[in-house]
């Protein structure tokens, strides 16, 4: 309200936030007129403020859905979309477990609960401890789009809050497994090779394999905007895409667009 | 001028009464009509249709069974009182399994007209697609959309919000986890505050008081995210070892945390209420001969009952309003527990967790605040019990 005319807000995905946060700052390097906010909260959250004014860019780390669509078709809003970076999820396990890759199928009968015990799957005689994000998380549904070919989660899943949380429960818990995002993999886990063709090609995660689509659990992260302020969000949006910008994605651990 | 002043001060006490009661009832207005909003809402997500072949002769399918066609957990239609008929289910993902990039059309336009065809010509199949891409008067039967029914949602013992194309809002397995880890979380906490109270009250010298209480008042000033860690990092993992579990986030791990949380309410209050008995009661107790520890138990415990009780039950309040600590520690499974050692869902945990992402206005909104209300509804029994546990007291008392 007190900013400059063409301040920037943004809101959204909390996936999205460190890198907007990043390529924000840059921004303004470049820019020191400009004034850009970015701001939290979820996807769901971005998307609910774009109808009402109070963001102009709204980050979703999944694609708009019909619902969130037709109340924008109310107000006669076209939202654009923007693919700004890939991010691959990777499947992990704690390191003391010897599988070390599973077919898509064996990961929808483990997170479906139809799969209860490792031995099933070439591992040791232990319980599998399923974790996975919150009901509402972006990440959530598009493990769940993409793996478990939209079915859903057994009811007995862990849900953590945070990935931060899935990796200390799988660095604690033997017969854990759970899906990150690729930027937080880190040493306390290990990543499993996944196949998507039952057992033909195995490919573990990382940005090389993710760009090259070795790698498939993959999802694009988005911008939506409304078409109708195009001219004011278009500068942040192009030095998004900018190489600059994409070093700034690649940077963070996601997968550039180009 | 001084009677002016004093006018002034007596308004603005009442009117900062008011304005502070007014505040609560219309929080408390807007919570209820936020939740009862869910009743209204449909079962089939806004703006989209289940479509059968017009064969088929079932006409109606809970959230429940929905979930299960598409789950692929029922394969027949003879088992939801329909023909004996294979199911095909198909949701718009699939097109690019049936039909070509050419055949949709560049804007998807033929699309409707192509999975009405689909589906007339494939007995067993059911569509889940948006009712605005159907052409006029399709061929087909459609599955009655109704709105959420409060059984379904009060007595429902599966907890998905988001599933498509139908979510199932049933709040059992919240409730009966609140309800579970605050009862361990006060099994626990209430014999320690307790004894805590009493040594801090009557035992313990004025010099090891001083020390003693701002040591556990220190508990209350540590943020709930900071016990969360703790119990995620320290009591998760030991929980773990010590019974062999194969997952540590449990129950247990939530009811000692939040026993730990409690414990300073409870000591403070208590302790309070004891140091508050009437110097008489316990002069005349000594004087009839009772010795220190019999005017404890007899005297002073009985005639503090109020001030002990309302110590507990602000505890218990803290405990079942709870959020961050126990979202950390109790692995949130959405399943009924059967034991403490297994990870359960609470309420509060549910809300903070699925709020940020849930669109605004829509049924798993409103079924958020509906869980609102009901930990509304808890807290206020809670409360009605105190009064008149404490009222009780007091009357046989004075």
């Amino acid at each position: 309200m007190y900013g400059t005319a063409d301040a920037q807000r943004i809101k959204g995905s909390d996936t999205l936030l460190p890198l907007t946060q990043e390529l924000a700052e840059e921004y303004l390097a470049e820019h020191p007129d400009r004034e850009v906010i970015v701001t939290g909260g979820g996807t769901g959250v971005g998307l609910a403020a774009l109808p009402e004014k109070t963001t102009d860019i709204a980050m979703a780390s999944r694609r708009i859905k019909f619902s969130e669509k037709m109340k924008f078709a109310e107000i006669n809003l076209d939202a654009k979309e923007v693919i700004v970076a890939y991010d691959a999820l990777a499947v992990v396990v704690n390191p003391s477990n010897p599988v070390d890759s599973l077919t898509r199928e064996q990961l929808e009968a483990i997170f479906r609960g139809k799969i209860t015990n490792w031995k099933e799957v070439g591992g040791e005689d232990r319980k599998i401890v399923v974790y996975s994000r919150e009901t509402s998380s972006g990440t959530y549904e598009f493990f769940k789009e993409s793996v478990l070919d939209n079915k859903n989660y057994m009811s007995s899943i862990l849900s953590m809050p945070a990935t931060g949380a899935i990796i200390q429960s799988v660095r604690q818990t033997k017969g854990a497994i759970g899906y990150i995002g690729l930027a937080y993999l880190n040493r306390y886990v290990k990543a499993l090779a996944v196949s998507y063709d039952s057992g033909g090609h195995y490919a573990y995660p990382s940005v090389a394999t993710a760009a090259d689509g070795t790698y498939p659990i993959v999802r694009p992260l988005y911008y939506y905007y409304d078409a109708a302020r195009e001219a004011a969000v278009s500068p942040f949006i192009s030095f998004a895409l900018s190489p600059k910008g994409q070093e700034s994605v690649l940077g963070q651990g996601f997968v550039p667009v180009k | 001028m001084k009677r002016f002043l004093e006018r002034a001060v007596k308004w603005l006490l009442t009117a900062s009464g008011f304005v502070t009661s007014l505040v609560i009832l219309l929080i408390i207005a807007f919570l209820f009509t936020e939740g009862a909003g869910l009743f209204r809402e449909h079962v089939l997500e806004d703006g989209y249709v289940l479509v059968l072949n017009r064969e088929n002769t079932v006409k109606e399918l809970s959230a429940a069974e929905i979930k299960a066609i598409f789950d692929e957990d029922v394969t027949n239609w003879n088992e939801l009182g329909g023909p004996d008929m294979a199911i095909g289910t198909f949701r718009l993902e699939d097109a690019d399994d049936y039909f070509t990039e050419e055949q949709l059309g560049p804007q998807y336009e033929n699309a409707g007209s192509l999975i009405a065809a689909l589906v007339e010509s494939r007995p067993g199949m059911i569509a889940f697609i948006p009712e605005s891409m159907l052409p006029e008067d399709p061929n087909l039967n459609f599955i009655k959309d109704k709105t959420i029914s409060p059984g379904e949602v009060l007595a429902g013992s599966e907890w998905f919000p988001t599933a498509t194309p139908a979510p199932l809002f049933g709040i059992w397995p919240l409730l009966s986890g609140t309800l579970w880890v605050s009862l361990f979380a006060i099994l626990f906490a209430l014999p320690f505050g307790i004894s805590i109270a009493v040594y801090m009250a009557e035992v313990a010298s004025g010099r090891v008081r001083n020390i003693l209480k701002p040591i556990i008042e220190l508990l209350n000033g540590i943020p709930s995210v900071v016990y969360g860690f703790f119990g995620l990092i320290v009591i998760v993992p030991l929980l773990q070892q010590v019974f062999g579990l194969p997952v540590g986030e449990s129950g247990l791990a939530g009811s000692i945390v939040l026993a730990i949380m409690a414990l300073p309410t409870i000591v403070t209050v208590a302790e309070d209420a004891m140091r508050n008995c009437p110097r008489s009661l316990r002069e005349a107790s000594l004087a009839l001969g009772a010795t220190k520890w019999q005017t404890i138990s007899r005297v002073v415990i009985p005639a503090s009952m109020s001030g002990i009780a309302s110590g507990v039950v602000l505890g218990i309040g803290r405990a079942i309003g709870e959020t961050m600590a126990v979202l950390m520690v109790t692995g949130n499974a959405a399943v009924v527990p059967t034991s403490i050692l297994e990870p359960l869902r609470t309420i509060p945990a549910t809300i903070a967790a699925e709020l940020g992402e849930a669109p605004a206005g829509g049924a798993h909104y409103q079924s958020l605040f509906l869980l609102g209300v009901i930990l509304f509804f808890i807290t206020f029994i809670i409360n009605l019990c105190v009064e008149y546990i404490s009222s009780r007291s007091k009357a046989k008392y004075n």
